[in-house]
């Protein structure tokens, strides 16, 4: 069905459609639409869930695992301050192996209070054993909220997923969205260790290191075999609904010299100063990382890159760059641009590509040794 | 249920557990279960009982036990609980957490879990310190009492954490001891009868971090009640009921000294704590005893 949604009722709107048993979530900016418009299904009876209007973040990560374990399907949504919050309970989540899925709205970190888009909450997660996926349309939002509840509960995969979206950007801005008919597109949620009175475990109690070690290795190999789950559900998905996704998107790149690569909503824009680029004789093309955890293999043999980071490692470089360089063994020019909501036009996109210096790191609007 | 011989024979807490020597937190275990029976998910944050319910892969516990972070458990028992009932099942959801979880890192989500009007019983045992961690100061800590961190003895007075919680109008209250276990097991019973968040504390003294021999275990919590250190009692539905041990107490205890003496915490305590501790008590008795009486 068309309509035109935000990308905040996008993600409800699958919410609803997925019929997660328990949702547990905490107001934050500029999230919050999701928590309002699915707390408006479920009083309506549009969405027969229980709802938990929980606290903090911290215990609506807690109460996620609560359920999950149980076996049903669960959902929350968060942003930024609420993610790190939760942050404790995100490394529970994954550990415990559980088929959490959730929204984060991306934005930046205090101080001072900042409303706006940035990455650096999520990727303050990437070590969590957390999917994360990032999307750059409203349409997007809504076919990857789908199938992450099929990815996350793949017996072969059994870890939260992460679904990132840019504040305001795409939570707040309104596109097309054509909604399916997900029928038998998610199967039944079965947890194969959910909890059972009438086979009695312990979960979660003290471990010593040789078991430890083996538990950790077990989420690494999950994440591993997520690889194939993810590109099965994409390609799954593309056959029923006609929509096709990949690790990364990649826009005009086969014959091109030199690459842009971005996530989220400038991902997508690189688009526009692609064409621009081309009109001008420069033969750029851009690669928009969608899955930075599984994170992609990159093929960019032969190419310049050009990596836009919306985040920042202090004392260490754009985490984006840094994963690029540490899997493509190569220089990059890396540029950090579009903190905490920062304006960067497609053009400022393009002059990142013109002026590009590879080896170098580049502060887009830092002017002077400030 | 008049005796002790009455209790379930079943056993849900096996002879393995990891528990020090005269732990009387060990006994809550058995008589809780014993009470909820089999159909029942135990939700631990850290504290002893993390613990003392074994290493992985091996557990002392024969019912479901999910193991949490330490100021999560409420919040989890939320999620579970909802889960359960949503599903359709009545299992019962028991959090069982320490002063530490309850009292403070876990009062947050507590808090929240009970004024969401929760379908679970939470269960606080209270040795009065951090115990899984070397007897560190909590705030279930008394004025007087040494701990690693209060090595001249506490300043403050014990958080009433009871206060807290009847602040939140939970349909079932209750105290226990862990020297009273029928009490406990009466009481567990019944909480576990309503729908909707309800609340025992326990008071759970503690060989190692009270420094007294461990064979006195019943013995030190039974002279906490007589002096009316601790005091047991129920709230139905807010009705305030006094339970015996306790009413007796009341109309004559013991000497505190009698409770302070023989635990090494309290070695050297000043005679002006001890008289704000009398105080306290005698403040605390008349409170609970104007409450019952009231119409």
């Amino acid at each position: 069905m068309k309509k035109i949604a935000t990308g905040n009722k996008a993600v409800a709107e699958a919410v609803k459609q997925a019929k997660p048993e328990v949702v547990a979530v905490y107001p934050i900016t500029p999230q919050t639409e999701i928590v309002e418009t699915i707390a408006d299904y479920v009083t309506s009876g549009q969405l027969a869930s229980r709802f938990i209007p929980v606290e903090s973040e911290h215990s609506a990560m807690a109460a996620c695992i609560g359920a999950s374990i149980t076996g049903v399907r669960t959902f929350t949504a968060t942003s930024s301050h609420g993610l790190l919050y939760m942050h404790e309970m995100t490394n529970w989540a994954a550990g415990a192996r559980l088929p959490i899925v959730m929204a984060n709205v991306n934005r930046a970190i205090g101080p001072g209070w900042n409303i706006w888009a940035e990455h650096t909450d999520a990727l303050q997660e990437r070590d969590t054993g957390w999917l994360q996926v990032y999307v750059a349309t409203v349409q997007e939002a809504y076919d990857a909220t789908l199938m992450a509840f099929r990815i996350a509960e793949h017996n072969d995969v059994l870890l939260p997923v992460m679904i990132n979206l840019d504040g305001f950007s795409l939570s707040h801005n309104m596109q097309p969205l054509d909604t399916v008919e997900p029928g038998d597109f998610i199967p039944p949620c079965h947890l194969p260790h959910a909890i059972d009175p009438k086979n009695p475990t312990s979960y979660g109690g003290l471990t010593g290191p040789n078991d430890h070690f083996r538990f950790r290795w077990d989420i690494e190999r999950s994440m591993r075999d997520s690889v194939k789950v993810i590109e099965e559900t994409q390609k799954e998905f593309a056959k029923r609904f006609g929509r096709s996704y990949g690790f990364t998107e990649n826009y005009r790149c086969d014959d091109a010299d030199v690459i842009l690569i971005a996530m989220g909503t400038f991902g997508k824009e690189a688009e526009v100063a692609i064409d621009l680029l081309r009109k001008e004789g420069i033969n750029a093309g851009s690669m928009r990382i969608r899955w930075f955890r599984p994170f992609p293999k990159l093929d960019l043999a032969g190419k310049e890159v050009v990596v836009i980071d919306r985040d920042y490692s202090f004392g260490s470089g754009g985490i984006l760059a840094q994963e690029i360089v540490a899997q493509t063994k190569r220089d990059v020019y890396s540029v950090i641009a579009g903190l905490g909501g920062q304006e960067v036009t497609y053009d400022d996109l393009a002059d990142f590509v013109r002026k590009r210096r590879i080896g170098e790191e580049f502060w887009f609007g830092v002017t002077g040794n400030v | 249920m008049k005796t002790i011989a009455e209790i379930p024979k079943e056993e849900y807490v096996k002879k393995c557990t990891s528990a020090c020597a005269g732990c009387s937190s060990s006994l809550n275990l058995r008589y809780v279960t014993k009470a909820a029976g089999p159909d029942t998910v135990l939700i631990v944050p850290a504290c002893c009982t993390s613990v003392i319910q074994g290493i992985y892969p091996h557990t002392a516990m024969n019912i479901p036990v999910y193991n949490i972070a330490f100021g999560a458990a409420a919040a989890c028992a939320s999620g579970m609980s909802n889960a359960f009932r949503q599903s359709g099942k009545k299992t019962n959801v028991i959090v069982y957490a320490g002063d530490g979880g309850t009292l403070d890192i876990g009062l947050q989500s507590m808090s929240g879990a009970f004024e969401r009007g929760t379908d679970f019983l939470f269960i606080c045992y209270d040795n009065e310190a951090y115990g899984n961690t070397g007897m560190q100061r909590s705030g279930g800590t008394p004025m007087g009492a040494h701990t690693t961190t209060t090595p001249t003895g506490k300043t403050e007075a014990k958080k009433d954490i009871d206060a807290i919680i009847v602040a939140h109008d939970p349909p079932y209250m209750a105290t226990a001891c862990s020297a009273y276990p029928l009490d406990l097991f009466k009481k567990v019973q019944k909480a576990l009868t309503f729908r909707g968040p309800t609340f025992i504390h326990i008071l759970s003294p503690c060989p190692p971090g009270w420094r007294y021999p461990t064979e006195k275990t019943i013995e030190i919590g039974k002279l906490a009640v007589k002096s009316g250190m601790w005091v047991l009692y129920e709230r139905e539905y807010g009705k305030l009921t006094i339970t015996a041990p306790s009413k007796a107490a009341m109309r004559n205890p013991i000497p505190l000294e009698d409770y302070l003496n023989p635990q090494g915490r309290f070695k050297g305590i000043d005679a002006k704590t001890v008289e704000i501790l009398k105080q306290r008590i005698q403040k605390n008795l008349q409170r609970l005893a104007a409450e019952e009486a009231a119409p």
